[in-house]
């Protein structure tokens, strides 16, 4: 599902974000991203949604290579993934319902099917009854839950998370990773950045580790070793 | 499409001030327009009474025939640039002077002899009465063997033709200035309304929204707003014109208003700016972010 080669990103004032990362992300994997602040958790995620281009090396998701995407097929790609902010990204003017609305509304959905969208996935994250109410009634987990269901509406099969509880208390936070593992085991591949290690400890998902831009430990590879060290003689 | 006018219209009450700012910078900026329009379109009217006062005599020898002039007036007649054509012989040219010039009626009263040539008088169409043409018909009366003298007034053909040349530069130049400006603003208004749902823009991008779907909304607002500008505009002259018509005092009661495809071009003219604004703006701002 997503697959990143030998991955060099540079900015134009020569900071070298990211240097040679590789890995690959399967079918129906739940993956943390983790590392300090600056470590490069925020430029993968950029990069899965096309919002950056790599400066070298070969970014592919859902089957889009990003970095030799044209404009008008990033938003094939984007429609195809969902993505939640640590700052939630919602219309402050607009209701629940209709901020997921209008992720469907914008992607050209047949009007007659919206309604019944935004109702489904707004059950699925349990704020059925909060579709009327404005983002400024809502408390930051349920913010969260409605951007998620925003980031879901459109079915996608991947789900990239940046930092999604960095602004929710212990008992929110607890909620929405239960949604997002819940998403998951529905078949949803979910990229979480995340630097709440007691979050990442808690569950036995593959963690990818950054620091100052190198990939530096993947639980995925050390199972790999440990099993390989376990089967020799 | 339904979602497009809703987002269109959505930002008109979002900002109605801005908004209203928008409509009412274009609608004075055409209205400066219509303005200079106003003036060109009856400066133009008034010189093309001037022009219609353009007219070619040509002097016939003494002696010549009757019938042959009448033959050769038809052949001029025939010219592509020629509207209307006159033979006025010695006589009426004599009976002319004397109803004409009052205070020589007395000299021409005891003439022995008529001292007045018969002359061929043509006045020429409408898009013929410049220098060059007016030239080329004289130079052309001329190869009559009959002619003996042809005179259109140079000088007052020349001058005309400066005086309709310059009023054209000079309507072009103030023109596209005006043009420009109303662009720069509705552009700068366009950009302010960006500015303001740049949060709005960052999501529809994030969740695959097409840059044309982003732009959609935005071009539709211009051309509203350079719709609503350019009919307010209109509107505005309307009552410039009635004011200054009314209050000259009669000394302009001749004054016309736009026609209506001059009224349905500045309407056009607005939509184009507004588009033509939000375009460059959300161009811009769609690379920026």
């Amino acid at each position: 599902m997503i697959r990143l080669s030998h991955v060099y990103k540079s900015y134009p004032n020569g900071a070298l974000a990211l240097k040679d990362v590789t890995f690959r992300i399967e079918r129906g994997e739940f993956v943390f991203l983790t590392g300090h602040s600056g470590a490069g958790k925020s430029t993968i995620m950029k990069l899965l949604f096309a919002e950056q281009k790599p400066s070298s090396g070969e970014v592919r998701v859902s089957g889009y290579n990003v970095s030799t995407l044209r404009v008008d097929e990033i938003p094939k790609l984007r429609r195809r993934l969902g993505i939640v902010f640590q700052d939630f990204r919602l219309l402050e003017d607009r209701t629940a319902g209709e901020n997921i609305a209008f992720a469907l509304e914008v992607t050209g959905a047949r009007s007659d099917t919206i309604a019944a969208r935004v109702t489904r996935v707004l059950t699925q994250v349990g704020l059925a009854v909060k579709s009327r109410a404005y983002p400024r009634e809502l408390s930051g987990g349920e913010q969260q839950r409605v951007a998620i269901a925003r980031a879901l509406v459109n079915d996608p099969a991947i789900l990239v998370a940046d930092e999604p509880t960095g602004n929710l208390d212990e008992r929110a936070t607890r909620g929405v990773f239960q949604l997002l593992r819940d998403i998951n085991a529905g078949g949803t591949v979910i990229v979480m950045a995340t630097h709440d290690l007691d979050l990442v400890r808690q569950t036995s998902y593959r963690t990818i580790e950054l620091r100052d831009g190198s990939l530096v430990y993947d639980s995925a590879l050390d199972d790999a070793d440990e099993a390989e060290a376990g089967a020799a003689p | 499409m339904r979602l497009l006018v809703r987002e269109a219209l959505l930002s008109f009450r979002r900002a109605p001030l801005l908004s209203t700012l928008s409509i009412t910078t274009i609608a004075f900026s055409l209205f400066t327009l219509g303005l200079f329009g106003l003036v060109a379109i009856n400066l133009r009217q008034a010189l093309h009474g001037l022009e219609e006062r353009v007219e070619i005599v040509a002097f016939v020898l003494r002696g010549t025939p009757t019938e042959t002039v009448t033959l050769a007036t038809q052949d001029i007649a025939a010219f592509p640039e020629v509207q209307d054509v006159t033979f006025v012989t010695e006589t009426e040219a004599l009976a002319r002077a004397r109803a004409e010039l009052v205070e020589f009626r007395d000299a021409y009263r005891d003439l022995a002899v008529n001292p007045l040539p018969a002359s061929i008088e043509l006045r020429l169409k409408d898009g013929y009465r410049d220098a060059a043409t007016v030239e080329r018909v004289a130079q052309r009366l001329r190869g009559f063997g009959f002619v003996d003298d042809v005179r259109f007034g140079r000088e007052w053909v020349q001058k005309l033709d400066h005086l309709r040349n310059v009023t054209g530069v000079v309507g072009l130049v103030i023109g596209l200035a005006f043009a420009a400006v109303a662009v720069v603003i509705i552009g700068v208004t366009i950009r302010l309304t960006l500015l303001q749902r740049a949060r709005e823009i960052s999501i529809m991008r994030l969740v695959g929204a097409t840059n044309w779907f982003i732009r959609g909304p935005f071009l539709l607002e211009g051309a509203l707003k350079g719709l609503l500008g350019g009919v307010l505009s209109v509107g505005l002259c309307y009552a410039g014109y009635v004011l200054f018509r009314d209050r000259s005092g009669g000394t302009f009661a001749g004054t016309i208003f736009f026609q209506p495809q001059h009224l349905l071009f500045i309407v056009l003219f607005g939509i184009l700016l507004g588009l033509a604004g939000s375009l460059v703006s959300v161009g811009r701002h769609l690379r920026h972010v």
